[in-house]
């Protein structure tokens, strides 16, 4: 399969919207771009796993690589692996139900899918590169219009959340750019030639004080995406400000994007940096992890309840990187996947909520159950998947972070591990108590009862988002040797030499 | 060397030449032309002069090494043509109000001649006195708006500061004679030690040249110049008068105190952190949009002294490479600013609010503009900022690499200000629709396909790589 297809799909898409007026061909075809984007996404990966099961073992499959600025020996170079294709799946289903949450949405149509079409495209381009130059190029393309999306489509303190979100994003970019500088520096005195391919810095030898700079550099900047604690404060101003496709796509892929970088380029990349920072990512992660839980426990409002479950969620995902086994790495993408659909659903649940209520506090809201049994069967879902209830899949994702880290045979990790498998029953907490105050119970205010239940296009958001959480949770297998066994490509040369 | 030789070596100068008493005798025996008729021949001969600078390939200098051209010299002389070319485009509208416009024109054209001198110098003589042939009809150009008292108080700041900066200039000049005996380009090369006097000589040569390129500290008539001047005017300051200055900084650097560059390395790193700093935060303050493009064009200025560092083939092919990027952005903006103001007199950043309800394209353009100032992709300003990056990388130091990146930040804010002004805030008065003419619409459309493409062709940048040279 020839990857630059993932790109021009939404190209034409855009191409396609630019030309139109009406508002409801605006709908149709931006339904109909992400919807082939999902069948080709679908497509992929099971021409990945049959390649796979063919017996092919190269780190990357469907390479090519073109040379763009010889000068630099910039190429562009593209290629997937295993949590390259789980990447582009969870795009494309988070699209999918991104466009279709947003059917409503009367102001500005045509401007407000291109802006959303636009981020998706930065996303799929960051899935596939593999050079660093295309990499940073799509990395920054997913930023931008975030700011157009909330400030023009959002609510509450939009203006200055959306400025404070693009603004941190782009200081966690600034540092990315000047550590990529720096790897680039780098390979032209360890490798004599420019690079900024992937696979041939990897395979560079760079020397212990080089990545003792670049790595914290590269490995903090993606992780402020990923909502690293102090780097947080984004996360739950930026998403409670969102309109509903704009805090899916950044809880559900723009995360995603920070805990890739982590993984495939601060971490393969300097494999001794982050042996050295190991013990910083963990207090790091295992901070975020508490912080954002009990910070969470204490939100009324449903929205800000899931942006900062986020902030504690994505902590396991910078948690199982930083404790660099392939077990905890594994969970680590599989707490990604996860995640990105799941909180992708709360996300659009809270904003159907939201659409019928007008109010968004959890004390307001009572006994939506009776009234919207679709919707409130999605929220509890939703809710369950994110405490992490076996059989859905944020079990699978928490429960092979936490093997992979136990296998870490130090009393610092062990002690952080434990600590962060007790933050579960904080989210418990928060989460039955949300649902039951927002979902079951009396129906505090009377005009709720007349109020209507989901419509087509949000009950199809919705399942194409919960069959994604359930197969995983039912059947992760296939998944979950899928990423191990590209992970123990990529990061042999980490593992071998780790602890 | 025989008569045609030399006039094909000079081909953009004697076309420039022509040009200047073409318009001269327009003057004087047509005054009834109409200005449409008068742009479009100007016009035609700008880009045919583009063409023609564009592909001059031959390494040759000529009046005993005082006059030098090569290929790269060529590709600037395009890139401020080019300039030229769509300013003249921009100003039209403006301009065809005014009786004297074919002034206008003349004044450009030896402003640019005046640049191609200096550009093309291979001598200390040659290079001022291509610096001043352009200085002081610069000046005139800044007061040309003889009706605005604002018109005429930058075209004064503009000379008093030209002149102070020019009388820096002569006296490193002076220095460098005193010591080498010699003011070729070449022969200073060959004799210059880096003595006491030698190094004063050089640091008065960096402070005439910061003022010209308008680096901090040497900035402070920058931001009251672009203010006072028309738009058409602070247009051609910020992109051809910064870039020729740029040009022939670089040139100088390379070709006469190359010896020098672990000195001079850090002189430019020190300046380029205070200008990228300083610049970035008097922009955040501005209200007036021509003052926080001034501040936006220091800042700019900042990230070419570190593309400038390098030192290297990859520096001067980036530094090139910025100003062809930079010339369509900033113009894309200046262009933008120009349509409104002529129509409605409105310059602050708050009129802009609610824009894009009324003129999307124009918004949209501005909105491109302003990206490609702050290096957001996939606009071609991605490419320069980081090719800039890059090579200044070149040099190891790190620190000024990531004070450069995290200065980026920054100017993303203020860049944002102006896109937030049009797309977000909401206005009760928004500016009314405005069909701009076809002459500033023809050059909006040149600059904003510009920035959407010239990055994706690599061959722009590999065509000015392989023309480059680095310190001899």
């Amino acid at each position: 399969m020839n990857l630059n297809l993932l790109l021009l799909i939404p190209l034409l898409t855009l191409a396609a919207l630019f030309a139109v007026r009406d508002a409801a061909k605006v709908r149709w075809i931006s339904l109909a771009g992400m919807g082939i984007q999902l069948a080709a996404s679908v497509v992929l990966l099971f021409m990945y796993m049959a390649q796979r099961s063919a017996g092919i073992a190269t780190q990357l499959l469907f390479e090519s690589s073109t040379m763009w600025y010889e000068s630099w020996n910039i190429q562009y170079h593209i290629g997937v692996d295993a949590v390259a294709v789980a990447m582009i799946l969870l795009t494309s289903v988070v699209m999918v139900s991104g466009v279709l949450v947003s059917w409503n949405i009367q102001k500005q149509v045509k401007e407000f899918y291109i802006y959303l079409i636009l981020l998706g495209l930065g996303a799929y381009g960051f899935f596939i590169a593999n050079d660093l130059f295309t990499m940073f190029l799509f990395f920054e393309l997913a930023v931008i219009p975030k700011y157009l999306l909330i400030s023009i489509w959002g609510s509450g303190k939009k203006e200055f959340n959306a400025m404070k979100l693009v603004l941190i994003l782009m200081f966690g970019s600034s540092l990315v750019l000047a550590g990529i500088l720096g790897t680039y520096y780098q390979t032209t005195i360890v490798g004599g030639n420019p690079s900024w391919d992937l696979i041939t810095i990897g395979s560079l030898d760079i020397p212990l004080h080089a990545q003792q700079v670049l790595f914290p550099l590269l490995f903090v900047g993606f992780a402020v995406l990923s909502a690293m604690f102090p780097f947080h404060t984004w996360a739950p101003d930026g998403h409670s400000s969102a309109p509903t496709a704009g805090s899916m796509f950044l809880a559900g892929i723009s995360m995603k994007l920070g805990g890739y970088g982590c993984l495939r380029v601060a971490s393969w990349l300097f494999p001794e940096g982050a042996r050295f920072y190991s013990p910083y990512i963990i207090v790091l992660a295992t901070i975020g992890i508490f912080y954002g839980a009990f910070v969470t426990l204490r939100q009324k409002d449903i929205k800000m309840m899931n942006a900062y479950s986020s902030v504690s969620h994505c902590g396991f995902v910078l948690l199982g990187i930083g404790m660099l086994t392939q077990t905890a790495m594994t969970g680590a993408v599989l707490q990604m996947v996860s995640h990105g659909v799941m909180t992708a659903l709360f996300f659009g649940v809270i904003g159907m909520v939201y659409e019928r209520t007008h109010t968004r506090m959890s004390d307001e809201l009572g006994g939506l159950l009776k009234v919207m049994p679709f919707i409130g069967t999605c929220f509890i879902l939703a809710g369950l998947t994110s405490l992490g209830l076996p059989g859905l899949s944020g079990f699978v994702a928490e429960m092979t972070v936490f093997v992979g880290a136990w296998q870490v045979n130090e009393i610092f990790y062990r002690t952080a591990t434990v600590l962060a498998c007790m933050s579960i029953v904080v989210t418990a907490v928060y989460i039955l108590r949300a649902s039951g105050l927002a979902m079951m119970g009396p129906i505090h205010n009377k005009s709720y009862v007349s109020l209507p239940d989901a419509t087509w296009n949000e009950k199809l958001a919705a399942s194409i988002l919960i069959i994604p959480i359930v197969i995983i949770g039912s059947a992760p297998f296939w998944l979950s040797d899928m990423v191990n066994s590209s992970m123990g490509t990529w990061m042999a040369g980490l593992l071998t030499q780790a602890h | 060397m025989d008569l045609t030789g030399m006039i094909s070596l000079l081909a953009p100068e004697v076309l420039l030449t022509a040009m200047l008493v073409g318009l001269l005798l327009l003057k004087i025996f047509a005054e009834q032309i109409k200005p449409g008729k008068t742009l479009t021949l100007v016009s035609i001969l700008f880009f045919a002069a583009t063409v023609l600078a564009l592909f001059m390939r031959s390494n040759a200098s000529l009046f005993g090494g005082m006059f030098i051209t090569s290929p790269i010299i060529g590709i600037e002389k395009a890139i401020l043509l080019m300039a030229t070319f769509i300013i003249s485009l921009q100003a039209f509208q403006w301009l065809s109000k005014f009786r004297n416009y074919i002034e206008f024109y003349m004044l450009l054209v030896s402003i640019l001649l005046g640049m191609f001198i200096m550009i093309s110098a291979g001598h200390f003589l040659t290079f001022y006195l291509g610096l001043e042939m352009a200085t002081i009809p610069l000046a005139a150009l800044a007061a040309f708006d003889t009706e605005k008292p604002r018109s005429s108080e930058a075209g004064m700041k503009l000379i008093l500061s030209s002149a102070f900066s020019s009388g820096v200039l002569l006296m490193g000049i002076s220095f460098i004679y005193g010591t080498c005996g010699t003011l070729y380009f070449d022969e200073v090369h060959s004799l210059y030690t880096g003595g006491a006097l030698q190094l004063a000589g050089f640091v008065f040569l960096v402070a005439g040249f910061a003022f010209k390129i308008s680096v901090v500290p040497f900035h402070l008539w920058t931001a009251d110049v672009y203010e006072g001047s028309p738009v058409a005017v602070t247009a051609f300051l910020s992109v051809v008068s910064k870039g020729a200055s740029v040009f022939i900084f670089m040139g100088t650097l390379y070709k006469v105190f190359g010896m020098i560059n672990g000195s001079w390395v850090y002189i430019l790193c020190i300046l380029a952190v205070a200008t990228m700093v300083i610049g970035n935060l008097f922009a955040i303050r501005q209200q007036n949009i021509k003052r926080f493009l001034a501040f936006s064009s220091i800042t700019q200025a900042g990230y070419i002294l570190v593309g400038i560092t390098s030192g290297s083939i990859q520096g001067t092919a980036s530094v090139v490479y910025f100003m062809l990027v930079y010339l369509f952005s900033n113009l894309a903006a200046f262009t933008v600013v120009g349509v409104i103001a002529d129509k409605t007199g409105k310059e602050n950043i708050s009129d802009y609010n609610g824009l894009y309800k009324t003129n999307p394209k124009l918004s949209v353009a501005m909105m491109l503009a302003m990206f490609s100032l702050a290096g957001i992709p996939p606009t071609a300003g991605f490419f320069g900022k980081w090719f800039l990056l890059a090579s200044g990388m070149t040099t190891g130091i790190f620190t000024l690499i990531v004070i450069a990146s995290l200065n980026l930040v920054v100017s993303l804010y203020y860049y944002l200000r102006v896109v937030k002004a049009m797309f977000v805030d909401e206005n009760e008065m928004p500016v009314e629709y405005i069909r701009s003419s076809n002459a500033s619409r023809m050059g909006l459309i040149i600059c904003t396909t510009a920035i959407v493409l010239t990055g994706f062709f690599s061959f722009i940048y590999q065509y000015i790589y392989s023309f480059s040279t680095g310190i001899q």
